[in-house]
């Protein structure tokens, strides 16, 4: 862990308390047989709101507690190791990142004292097709004589059924320009997905939608950046919750090398096993720096936020992947079955790989960025 | 965050004397492990290394009694970045051999007074060069089961057998030596530290011709070779304990955490654009080595802040640590993908051997390359680097090792 302060240490001891207590997998594994339409238990997401955690990014004068973006993925961390369910991520992380990016003192004032106290839910809608690329969306937002007419899908909406408010990336005239759109306006039609991972996604369609001028977020047409931005602190975020997510793999197998045993002796004392755990280990290090790296970067304002977010949604991207296989592998038998945690992990690692941009965008992104 | 006024000053002292003392034309440059380059570099060099050991910098956190400056790790780091900016580098590390980074962290913790007194300020200043001899022909990742014997004759060790890979062992003036002083305790437990001076009849050198052609290594022989018994490093028998902090020193000198070097090597994204071309829109015209590329790039960033992770989460307070073991196969990984991208990048002409047709940087990626295959051989290899992990991060149980 980096050198942390004494409040984010502080805040890790109560995440990693609360969520061992209140919102284990077992919860998780509850809320997935119960199917809840939320994909979440709404008890746990009103302790969060409780504990303050919505108000993480915000600003003290809109009620919340600015301790920045670290701040939050030592929070995420531990709710990723045992895959609590919410739309803290969503709404706390990338909503209020939205608003806090491009968002008037207007839109500032109305949204996130309501994202901090949890009345409101916000989402990031962006991709549109089977593949996240933002740089190629085709939702369309026509200017009418008094704001403008949404037409077009977006899918896999983190949170989509949950949401109040969406953030909708959409093309202009000359640009991409960001709104703000209530989840309930005429014309809007989501529709649940039934996920890998069990949490809530939605497809959401947009046909005629009209929305007022003041709904734009930022400035018309000048959206790409600010998007850009957004989707990078998104991918620096769901990279903490992602390493959780591997850390807590990681230590079940340890665990299990040190217990199981076969041929008369613990399996972790066959060097082929060892030396696997000691590859992961030396991988889980090494992401761990970029994934904090990032964070930093962002609170710091520094230069290479994009490269750093790159870098740090690939690389745990890539440990997590080869975490979540090598937990069912090492596991054996057990691990194939669902009345195992393993599967969980397993699962909810390719649908998070996926989001915001898997490895291959990453890679991709990140050479273009270093200019080749 | 801003400087404490104490460093801010450091570094403001720091900055005028080097612009007083360090020799412009010496900007850029530095020494290698081979010694040859110091030839090269002449009066100047000889001058900086004066300098820079009358200031205590040679090993600048060395208590001052014993040749360095007693600076704090956050006072070294403004030193290095005071360093950098004017393409200085502190040449006394390599030209001591294996003493600042291993021999003397060792002496430091395991020596008597005396010792310290007698060893430490030859290597805090570049004057005296140190050699290991570890190694031997039956004794390799098996190191405890080394047999080079020394026995007791009164005041002395008499050493006889052989060892290898003792890095610039012909040019050194020093040797640290693992030795078997009872050959009946079990096999880690006799074994002692010695020193000895390399300059006497019962020692011999000859030099080992490597893949990559010339080399630091060589295989020495004790033929009733001296160590006074005044030399021992830490207690009789106890020389296992000894070499495994030393080996821990030689895990941290390998983690790629390297002081300023002065010479700036050009990034391999430049490189690639210009032996492979590019596409109209910049990119790369080989999309398969572009990802390849990218994902070393991203391999090194991560290695590079891991160091300063490790560093920050010990709040400058540096020891060598478990962690060690996981930086020494990172940067292993990083340096040898480094040195096949490299290569491949090039094409023809990186594989040259010799010849006008190839410039210096081609021929020199080449032998880098050849040589680069022994990082994960030397200081334990990268499978002993597991076996640490595994038993000492991990708690896993020990297999491999008898005995």
């Amino acid at each position: 862990m980096a050198a942390l302060t004494e409040e984010q240490s502080m805040l890790k001891d109560q995440a990693s308390a609360w969520v061992v207590e209140q919102s284990p997998v077992a919860s998780f594994r509850e809320m997935r047989d119960s199917g809840v339409e939320t994909a979440f238990i709404p008890t746990c997401w009103q302790s969060m709101v409780d504990m303050g955690w919505t108000g993480i990014l915000v600003p003290e004068q809109y009620g919340g507690s600015d301790l920045g973006y670290l701040t939050f993925g030592v929070v995420l961390e531990q709710l990723g190791r045992q895959l609590a369910a919410s739309p803290l991520f969503a709404s706390a992380l990338v909503g209020a990142s939205a608003v806090l990016i491009a968002g008037s003192d207007e839109q500032k004032q109305s949204l996130l004292p309501k994202i901090v106290d949890g009345t409101e839910i916000l989402t990031l809608a962006v991709d549109e097709g089977a593949h996240h690329a933002p740089a190629d969306l085709a939702l369309r937002a026509e200017a009418s004589a008094d704001g403008f007419v949404l037409n077009g899908t977006k899918t896999l909406v983190v949170e989509g059924m949950s949401a109040t408010t969406l953030v909708v990336a959409a093309r202009t005239a000359n640009g991409i320009t960001l709104f703000v759109v209530p989840a309930d306006a005429p014309g809007i039609t989501r529709q649940r997905l039934t996920m890998l991972d069990s949490r809530g996604y939605a497809n959401v369609a947009f046909a005629d939608v009209a929305i007022p001028a003041s709904a734009v977020l930022g400035t018309v047409d000048q959206g790409a950046e600010s998007l850009d931005a957004i989707l990078d602190r998104a991918r620096a975020g769901l990279a903490a919750e992602m390493l959780g997510t591997a850390a807590q793999a990681f230590d079940l197998t340890l665990d299990y090398l040190k217990t199981r045993e076969q041929f008369g002796r613990v399996i972790g004392s066959f060097q082929a096993l060892g030396h696997r755990a000691a590859g992961l280990f030396t991988s889980m290090e090494l992401t761990r720096s970029c994934m904090e790296a990032a964070l930093q970067a962002i609170d710091a304002k520094a230069e290479n936020v994009p490269e750093m977010c790159a870098l740090s949604k690939c690389k745990v991207g890539d440990f997590l992947h080869e975490m979540s296989n090598q937990l069912i592998q090492i596991h054996g038998g057990i691990g194939m079955t669902d009345e195992f945690d393993a599967g969980f992990y397993l699962k909810r690692a390719r649908v998070a790989e996926h989001l915001f941009g898997n490895q291959a965008f990453h890679r991709e992104r990140y050479a273009t960025l270093l200019g080749f | 965050m801003s400087e404490s006024s104490e460093l801010s000053d450091f570094r403001e002292s720091a900055s005028a004397w080097l612009s007083e003392n360090f020799p412009a034309s010496l900007a850029g440059k530095s020494v290698g492990m081979e010694g040859e380059s110091v030839a090269a570099l002449g009066d100047d060099l000889t001058a900086w290394r004066q300098r820079l050991a009358e200031q205590g910098w040679g090993a600048p956190t060395w208590p001052r009694e014993y040749g360095g400056a007693g600076l704090s790790h956050p006072q070294v780091k403004v030193l290095n970045q005071e360093m950098e900016k004017v393409g200085a580098f502190n040449p006394i590390p390599m030209m001591a051999g294996m003493g600042v980074t291993m021999v003397g962290p060792t002496v430091l913790e395991y020596g008597t007074e005396d010792q310290k007194l007698k060893h430490l300020p030859g290597i805090a200043s570049g004057e005296i060069r140190w050699c290991l001899g570890l190694s031997e022909p039956n004794a390799g990742s098996d190191l405890a089961s080394l047999s080079t014997k020394a026995e007791d004759n009164g005041d002395q060790f008499v050493l006889n057998g052989q060892k290898v890979w003792t890095s610039g062992a012909d040019i050194s003036q020093w040797c640290g030596a693992l030795v078997r002083t009872d050959s009946k305790a079990k096999k880690r437990d006799g074994i002692s530290f010695v020193m000895l001076p390399m300059d006497q009849s019962g020692v011999e050198t000859r030099p080992i011709k490597l893949i990559a052609g010339a080399s630091p290594f060589c295989e020495t022989y004790f033929n009733n070779a001296i160590a006074e018994k005044s030399d021992l490093l830490g207690k009789l028998n106890d020389g296992w304990s000894v070499v495994k902090r030393l080996l821990q020193h030689e895990r941290q000198s390998q983690t790629g955490a390297r002081g300023p070097s002065g010479a700036k090597p050009v990034p391999l994204q430049e490189m690639a654009k210009k032996y492979v071309g590019t596409n109209a829109d910049g990119t790369l015209a080989d999309v398969d080595l572009r990802v390849r590329l990218a994902s070393h790039l991203m391999d090194s960033k991560a290695h590079g802040l891991t160091i300063g992770r490790i560093t920050a989460e010990a709040r400058g307070n540096v020891e060598v640590s478990a962690a060690a073991s996981i930086l020494k196969n990172s940067a292993t990984h990083v340096a040898q993908t480094k040195s096949e991208l490299t290569m491949e990048i090039m094409g023809a002409q990186g594989l040259g051997w010799e010849g006008a047709e190839f410039s210096s940087e081609e021929l020199g990626s080449v032998r880098e390359w050849l040589f680069g295959k022994a990082m994960s051989i030397y200081g334990g290899s990268f499978e002993v680097q597991n076996n640490i992990i595994s038993k000492n991060i991990l708690g896993l149980p020990e297999t491999t090792q008898k005995g």
